[in-house]
């Protein structure tokens, strides 16, 4: 596989060669992965933007939108232009201060989680011992901003939808941490490369068999709910809260929340990807050396980006297909099943490792 | 007939006759609640059902005309005249703890006539403002602009409430009362929420995310219909109904366009009679359509709404080439229909029936069969049979609380009684029954229209109908099943051109009047699936 790594050291030694000091060429690398990071956000915020809407449409019967550019290719940059150019509004009574910090907490942490993720080989921003640890507290400092959000807008409706979320996003993190903690038992690392490394062979997916595929499903039905979206989108449950804890959000700050909603959709599908389906590790069947060899020759990055686009596209599918859940039904399903099922399957996980009864 | 006579005589030796398409009985006030009492409790009478409640404006007197229905006798019915001792301080007993449906109808009349009905829980307006000044509906009543300009400043002291009660000397005080309490933690729903389903408006106090109490703030799309209507001739209040429910436009239409022929006496020709049964039908089905597609939208599942409205479409598309327009369709005239049906139209209809029940499974495998759809909609919103009829909930909704009410079987009216068709019932008393109710009648309903689209008789669309139409003084109560329930048309004339009073009995306002009993105790996202499948549309409930 090409390896990205040799880009970022060429361009590493190409700064030192000039005879700048360490810090220096330190400092011009991260501001340009800084300009990158934030590049990458954007065009990925507007691709999965017009990604769900034709889905939705398709799912409907409706074709989505037509008329701005080809196929409405053009639409999603059209909002973007109208969102920024859109008055923020205050309102009389709302916590200045917190209501204007709350939007820039979600974009924060979700931006910080967009960092960790493996996208190709060598293309790997943060990269340490806790990396998927550290994930799971970044992704849980989000919660904070909608709590804000919902508060400080002094608003009934948000703040039943930040306590609502916070209920909500609390409660399946315990599952989702769980769920990704039994594959680092069975891989034995936190570490992000070393996790995809592991991979190499096969997928976390295929060689973990009954505990992985477990774990994967329950995995998929907490990110859902971690990321607010149907069947769990209670937080902003349109039909109850009109918009839930951003109902009092107008231009960007509320653009703020949408980018990190679709996002953070992109960020769990990531980490799904990462942790069941081999990050950007190509598919490798032990023993079929010619069609390994041929896998090889997919980028690296398309193979992260297709396996990460292909998990959206079954968290949309859920959206628009099931009806909302009440939130005493959602709390009694994670606390009652998914949660105790995890647990037992961590368990389980740690039986099969202690036997070896793993590929 | 005159068994009902002799018993309310004993009951009431003041009470007067008067025969006519139902009998009417005359009561003065004081003697109204004892009589009011047996009508429900006496075993040989059983009026459980209070189907209307007209405020009238006599001009030397004011009052009430009550029309009652037993369902254990044959839906015969019964009305009851009242007339208030005074018309400038007019007061009448309240009924409303004897048929709970009288609690906001009273408060109707109390809007519009300003009679002031004793021990009445919450005597407040329903449709205007606290501040308008008058009560539109009287005869003496001043509409100069300058009494009730455009207020923009927001409606003070709505949290008050009060009480008439008799004191121990037989005189009316009146008593102040609170909706809501000053800490309970009130949620204004509405009136611009996307899941009102118009322009209605609920304050909800909450308990955590469950609902304590509900209070119905109506009028937000309120057009003084029946004001407008007393301006009007017969042929010019005929397009008012399209714009109640307009989801049983033909319905409503119909019922309206049967009243005034009853009072004339006109023979409608059979092609007229049939052609109306089958609009009345495909109405129905739209209707149903639409209220599947909006409880899956208020449940969150979005794509089951676009799934009913594709074939919501194809209704329309009929009403379309037959009527001229699929909304406010204009259809039924006095004596039969304005314009015979279109060539397609058979084909047309011999292609949805056709596709229907292959759809309708695809809405039980999309919707209704999904886990989530259920746990959501079984057991929540209970009302029990004996609070349908004692709200006169009447439709799918009373139908889904077992109680069989279903007009077309106990008054057959056009060709409902040459047509076999099952009144659905079912036994679950919430919201699930409710929901498929409505999804079993579409399937009733496309049975009726298999039965009548090869027999559509040839001959006339329309009776010959006098230039101008005026009916004999008298009054007439019609009901046909509308959509949503029983939709009623009071007609009281003086032999005139214009009516003297229209009152529309319309279904919706009595479902929302169950609004608080059904939701109490449950959560806030309950509040919207039971509105969702009770089904009101708001229009009907203004009028």
């Amino acid at each position: 596989m090409f390896d990205f790594g040799k880009w970022t050291s060429a361009f590493n030694s190409l700064l030192l060669g000039t005879g700048m000091p360490d810090w220096a060429a330190v400092l011009i690398e991260c501001v340009i992965i800084a300009v990158l990071v934030l590049a990458t956000y954007t065009v990925l915020a507007l691709f999965y933007i017009l990604y769900e809407r034709k889905l939705c449409a398709w799912f409907q019967c409706r074709l989505g939108p037509m008329r701005v550019g080809k196929w409405g290719l053009l639409q999603v940059f059209a909002d973007m232009f109208k969102i920024l150019i859109k008055e923020l509004i205050c309102l009389k009574g709302t916590d200045r201060f917190l209501f204007k910090l709350a939007p820039y907490i979600v974009i924060t942490s979700s931006v910080t989680m967009l960092a960790c993720l493996p996208w190709g080989n060598g293309l790997q921003i943060i990269d340490w011992n806790i990396g998927i640890f550290f994930i799971l507290a970044v992704s849980s400092v989000g919660v904070l901003g909608i709590l804000l959000a919902g508060w400080a807008s002094n608003n009934k409706y948000t703040l039943i939808g930040a306590m609502r979320s916070g209920a909500q996003m609390i409660s399946y993190e315990l599952s989702l941490g769980i769920s990704l903690m039994t594959i680092c038992v069975f891989a034995g690392t936190m570490n992000i490369s070393e996790l995809v490394a592991e991979q190499e062979s096969a997928w976390f997916l295929f060689r973990g068999h009954i505990p992985a595929i477990i774990a994967f499903i329950i995995y998929v039905i907490a990110a859902t709910a971690e990321t607010n979206r149907g069947p769990f989108d209670l937080p902003e449950a349109e039909h109850e809260l009109t918009a839930g804890y951003h109902t009092e959000y107008s231009g960007i700050h509320f653009g703020f929340f949408y980018l990190a909603e679709y996002l953070n959709l992109f960020i769990v599908s990531g980490i799904a990807t990462l942790m069941f389906l081999g990050g950007w590790m190509p598919l490798h069947i032990p023993g079929w050396e010619a069609f390994n060899h041929v896998m090889d020759f997919i980028p690296s990055v398309v193979w992260f980006l297709a396996k990460a686009f292909f998990i959206s596209f079954v968290i949309i599918w859920f959206k628009w297909t099931f009806p909302r859940v009440r939130i005493d039904q959602m709390l009694a399903f994670e606390w009652k099943y998914l949660m105790p099922f995890s647990l037992v399957n961590l368990i389980l996980m740690a039986v099969f490792v202690a036997l070896g009864w793993h590929f | 007939m005159s068994d009902i006579k002799e018993i309310i005589g004993k009951i009431c030796p003041e009470a007067t006759f008067e025969d006519g398409e139902c009998l009417l009985v005359s009561v003065p006030e004081k003697k109204w609640y004892p009589l009011a009492k047996s009508l429900k409790e006496n075993k040989d009478l059983d009026f459980d059902v209070l189907s209307a409640v007209v405020g009238m404006d006599w001009k030397e007197t004011i009052g009430v005309v009550y029309y009652f229905t037993s369902t254990s006798h044959n839906w015969g019915m019964l009305a009851v005249k009242v007339e208030a001792e005074s018309r400038d301080d007019a007061y009448i007993h309240s009924v409303s703890d004897l048929w709970k449906v009288a609690n906001f109808q009273e408060r109707e009349v109390y809007d519009m006539f300003g009679i002031k009905f004793v021990n009445h829980p919450d005597m407040r307006r329903f449709f205007l403002r606290n501040d308008w000044v008058g009560h539109p509906l009287r005869k003496d009543y001043d509409a100069n602009p300058e009494l009730n300009p455009i207020r923009l400043e927001d409606e003070i002291n709505e949290d008050d409430s009060r009480v008439f009660v008799e004191n121990a000397e037989g005189k009316i005080v009146e008593e102040p009362r609170k909706v809501f309490e000053k800490d309970e933690y009130v949620v204004n729903i509405g009136p611009q929420h996307p899941s009102t389903h118009g322009v209605m408006r609920f304050r909800a106090s909450l308990d955590g995310e469950i609902v304590k109490k509900v209070d119905v703030v109506s009028g937000y799309i309120h057009r003084g219909i029946e004001k407008l209507t007393e301006g009007m001739t017969y042929p010019q209040i005929l397009h008012f109904t399209d714009r109640m429910d307009y989801m049983s436009a033909h319905q409503n239409r119909h019922c309206l366009c049967m009243c005034i022929e009853k009072a004339l006496g006109l023979e409608i020709p059979k092609r007229a009679q049939v052609i109306r049964t089958m609009m009345d039908e495909l109405m129905r089905i739209s209707s149903h359509l639409l209220s599947f597609g909006c409880t899956a939208m208020d449940l969150g599942a979005t794509t089951a709404f676009f799934y009913g409205f594709r074939e919501r479409e194809m209704v329309l598309d009929i009403f379309e080439k037959t009527c001229g327009a699929r909304m406010s369709m204009n259809y039924n005239v006095i004596g039969g229909v304005i314009a015979d049906l279109h060539p397609d139209f058979v084909k047309d209809v011999k292609h949805l029936i056709e596709i229907m029940p292959e759809r309708l499974k695809e809405y039980h495998k999309v919707f209704s069969g999904n886990l989530i759809a259920k746990n959501r909609l079984k057991g929540v919103g209970m009302l029990s049979k004996e609070d349908a009829v004692n709200y006169a909930i009447t439709g799918p909704s009373g139908r889904g609380s077992n109680w069989s009410c279903d007009c077309r079987k106990k008054h057959p009216y056009a060709a409902y009684g040459e047509v076999e068709f099952d009144e659905i019932l079912l036994d679950g008393c919430d919201s699930y029954s409710r929901y498929m109710v409505r999804m079993k009648e579409i399937e009733q309903s496309c049975r009726i229209l298999e039965q009548l689209v090869d027999r559509i008789p040839e001959g006339e669309i329309r009776a010959q109908v006098p230039k101008i139409v005026k009916l004999p003084a008298g009054r007439w109560y019609q009901q046909v099943e509308a959509s949503r329930g029983t939709f009623g048309v009071y007609i009281e004339s003086t032999g005139e051109k214009t009516p003297y009073r229209v009152h529309f009995q319309s279904p919706c306002f009595n479902l929302v009047g169950v609004m608080d009993l059904t939701c109490s105790g449950y959560m806030i996202a309950d509040l919207i699936t039971i509105g969702a499948a009770l089904d009101f549309v708001i229009p009907d409930i203004d009028r």
